[in-house]
């Protein structure tokens, strides 16, 4: 590694951000998903319009100066209700993940650390619950709750606790044998001081990037179930009701399809080329080996 | 071998047996109750105690479940709402459909990025793995259903190269298959990268491994060694993969028919809810968890038998 030429050694966040920066894909896509955090939360600056203002003379334009991606069948202006789409779009990711890396964290080391009895029933809870293909279980709840953004946010939430579940398990027993746990253990540290001192510090790093490739999964279900009218209700700009509109509308006008994927695209393959780098990073074994 | 199968058997029935439980119980806990859901708000009581007792949810709940799946066994999966037809019968006259939609896409990415994934390995570093990598990085999580909505625009709205809704005349195999192109496309494309980048980082794993070593050291031809020794090995991530990926092809599957309105799982379950035919939503629930469950299983048992390691261990 380069490091012995450079100046002074860097803090931990900006050694991973010195990588990240280095590798052309990560810095794509950091560049990307920033820009999309960015406009989600400036939209109400950004936005040229109000994205539920009705304008029925105006309806069904294509791109124009006035328009940038035209207007939809009620004349709302198709480029600010991508960019307030965007803030749904993080509604539901951030608590969404927020809630099963919680959870995650919890089961798994719960898991990972305790008895072996135990480690078995959440198991046998996360192979349960990996058991529903997410969609069809949402479509289900949804068919019973009615549609809203609430019951989107917790149903992937509660399906994504054994993604993370599953690795901080797997990251616990390995960590639970290492001498670093012993010594503590030697020393008279009590289990929730060793799980939250300890072993909680070495299972971000994987968990980070794990919360970086999901972010797309879980906004693509959110604009997916929307696009299905079972997730935000109207008039909420969503990219997927973008979608749904377009699709009903495919043969008077293509820009509403158009204008609707594009930010779901731009989403998926910045947090995925995030993701890529950010674990080249944060594992240490691969990085520099240049291959995946 | 065979103990280990066995295990994987009865674990898989535990699994199901929780899952069908909860989703019961899920049911029942969700404020909001199937008869006044399917009855609507003009329902007399008289109605709504003769749904309850026809559905039998005027017995105690522990009653239920156990009826539930006293029925289930025998493939009563309950009556439609409606047509007072077996809901057994209409779910299962949707299957076949998502499941070849299905198969197909699974085959034809796993063929491609197979062969993709092996091209990277042996020829690591040039351009064209180079090039494979981010095209596979880009396409690996783009939704299923913008590609289907956008192939929908450009190869049967614009260019009209392919059918834009249905699944084609029955008995017409050409017909039919027409009609697979898009949505199989649709499902299989983030696949193909994904499947290219197991296979090459599992294949350049293997071929730093003894036995091939051993193999070139004898002087065997470079093609046998890839074909014959390292890819055998090599493709086993990809089964694991797929078995478990099934939930996300069958979510795949319900966007793409709906999309193309095919018939199939996903159109049956969207159709179900609008139409508040709540037997149907769950019976097609309960199917797509069992062809889920079914496929880890089998993805597992296939693994064992194709991985000497596991053969050979416990």
């Amino acid at each position: 590694m380069t490091d012995a030429s450079l100046p002074k050694p860097r803090s931990e966040l900006g050694e991973i951000l010195y990588h990240l920066v280095r590798d052309p894909l990560g810095l794509a896509g950091l560049i990307i998903v920033l820009a999309i955090l960015a406009s989600a939360v400036l939209a109400p600056w950004i936005a040229p319009y109000d994205p539920i203002a009705l304008n029925v003379p105006d309806r069904l334009q294509g791109p124009s100066a006035a328009h940038l991606m035209g207007t939809d069948q009620l004349g709302r202006d198709t480029f600010s209700r991508v960019i307030w789409g965007g803030r749904v779009a993080l509604q539901v990711a951030l608590p969404t993940i927020g809630g099963a890396i919680f959870f995650g964290l919890l089961l798994g080391m719960i898991a990972g650390y305790g008895p072996r009895w135990l480690d078995n029933l959440i198991v046998l809870l996360f192979d349960t619950i990996r058991s529903f293909p997410t969609v069809m279980f949402a479509l289900a709840v949804v068919a019973l709750v009615g549609p809203s953004l609430n019951t989107v946010i917790l149903v992937i939430m509660v399906t994504s606790i054994p993604t993370y579940g599953r690795v901080v398990r797997t990251l616990t027993q390995s960590l639970k044998e290492a001498e670093f746990i012993t010594a503590e253990k030697s020393l008279g540290a009590s289990t929730p001081r060793i799980m939250a001192v300890h072993l909680l510090p070495n299972v971000l790093g994987p968990l980070a990037v794990l919360a970086a490739m999901d972010i797309p999964t879980v906004v693509g279900l959110e604009a997916g179930l929307s696009f299905l009218g079972m997730g935000v209700k109207p008039p909420t700009p969503s990219w997927g009701s973008l979608l749904n509109d377009g699709y009903n509308l495919i043969r008077n006008t293509p820009w509403l399809i158009i204008a609707g994927g594009i930010p779901l695209i731009l989403t998926t393959v910045g947090f995925t080329f995030l993701g890529e780098a950010l674990r080249d990073v944060v594992d240490p074994k691969l990085r520099g080996k240049g291959g995946k | 071998m065979l103990s280990f199968i066995l295990k994987r058997i009865g674990l898989a029935a535990v699994i199901t047996v929780l899952a069908v439980s909860s989703l019961f119980l899920i049911v029942h806990m969700i404020p909001g109750d199937p008869v006044s859901t399917m009855l609507g708000p003009r329902a007399t009581p008289e109605m709504r105690a003769a749904l309850e007792a026809r559905m039998g949810l005027d017995q105690p709940l522990v009653v239920q479940i156990g009826l539930f799946f006293a029925n289930m066994l025998r493939g009563d999966l309950g009556m439609d709402v409606f047509s007072n037809r077996p809901v057994s019968e209409i779910v299962l006259g949707q299957v076949p459909y998502t499941l070849v939609l299905i198969l197909v896409s699974i085959t034809w990415s796993a063929v491609l990025g197979i062969a993709l994934g092996c091209y990277s390995a042996i020829h690591r570093n040039s351009l064209g793995d180079r090039l494979t990598g981010i095209l596979s990085v880009s396409v690996i999580a783009v939704p299923a259903f913008v590609v289907s909505l956008y192939s929908l625009l450009i190869f049967a709205v614009k260019l009209q190269w392919f059918p834009a809704i249905g699944a084609g005349d029955a008995g017409n195999w050409g017909d039919q298959l027409h009609h697979l192109v898009l949505p199989s496309l649709a499902i299989g494309l983030s696949w193909v990268g994904y499947i290219a980048r197991l296979v090459r980082a599992s294949m350049l794993e293997v071929m730093g491994e003894g036995h091939i070593r051993t193999a070139r050291a004898f002087g065997l031809p470079e093609r046998q060694i890839v074909f014959g020794y390292a890819l055998r090995l090599a493709i086993l991530p990809t089964v694991t993969v797929i078995g478990v990926g099934m939930g996300f092809l069958l979510s795949a599957a319900v966007f793409t028919e709906i999309v193309f309105s095919r018939p199939g799982l996903g159109k049956l379950v969207i159709d179900s809810i609008t139409t508040r035919n709540y037997p149907v939503v769950m019976g097609s629930v309960l199917f797509s968890t069992l062809i889920f469950v079914a496929s880890t299983t089998l993805a597992d048992i296939v693994n064992a038998i194709l991985d000497p390691r596991i053969r050979a261990g416990k």
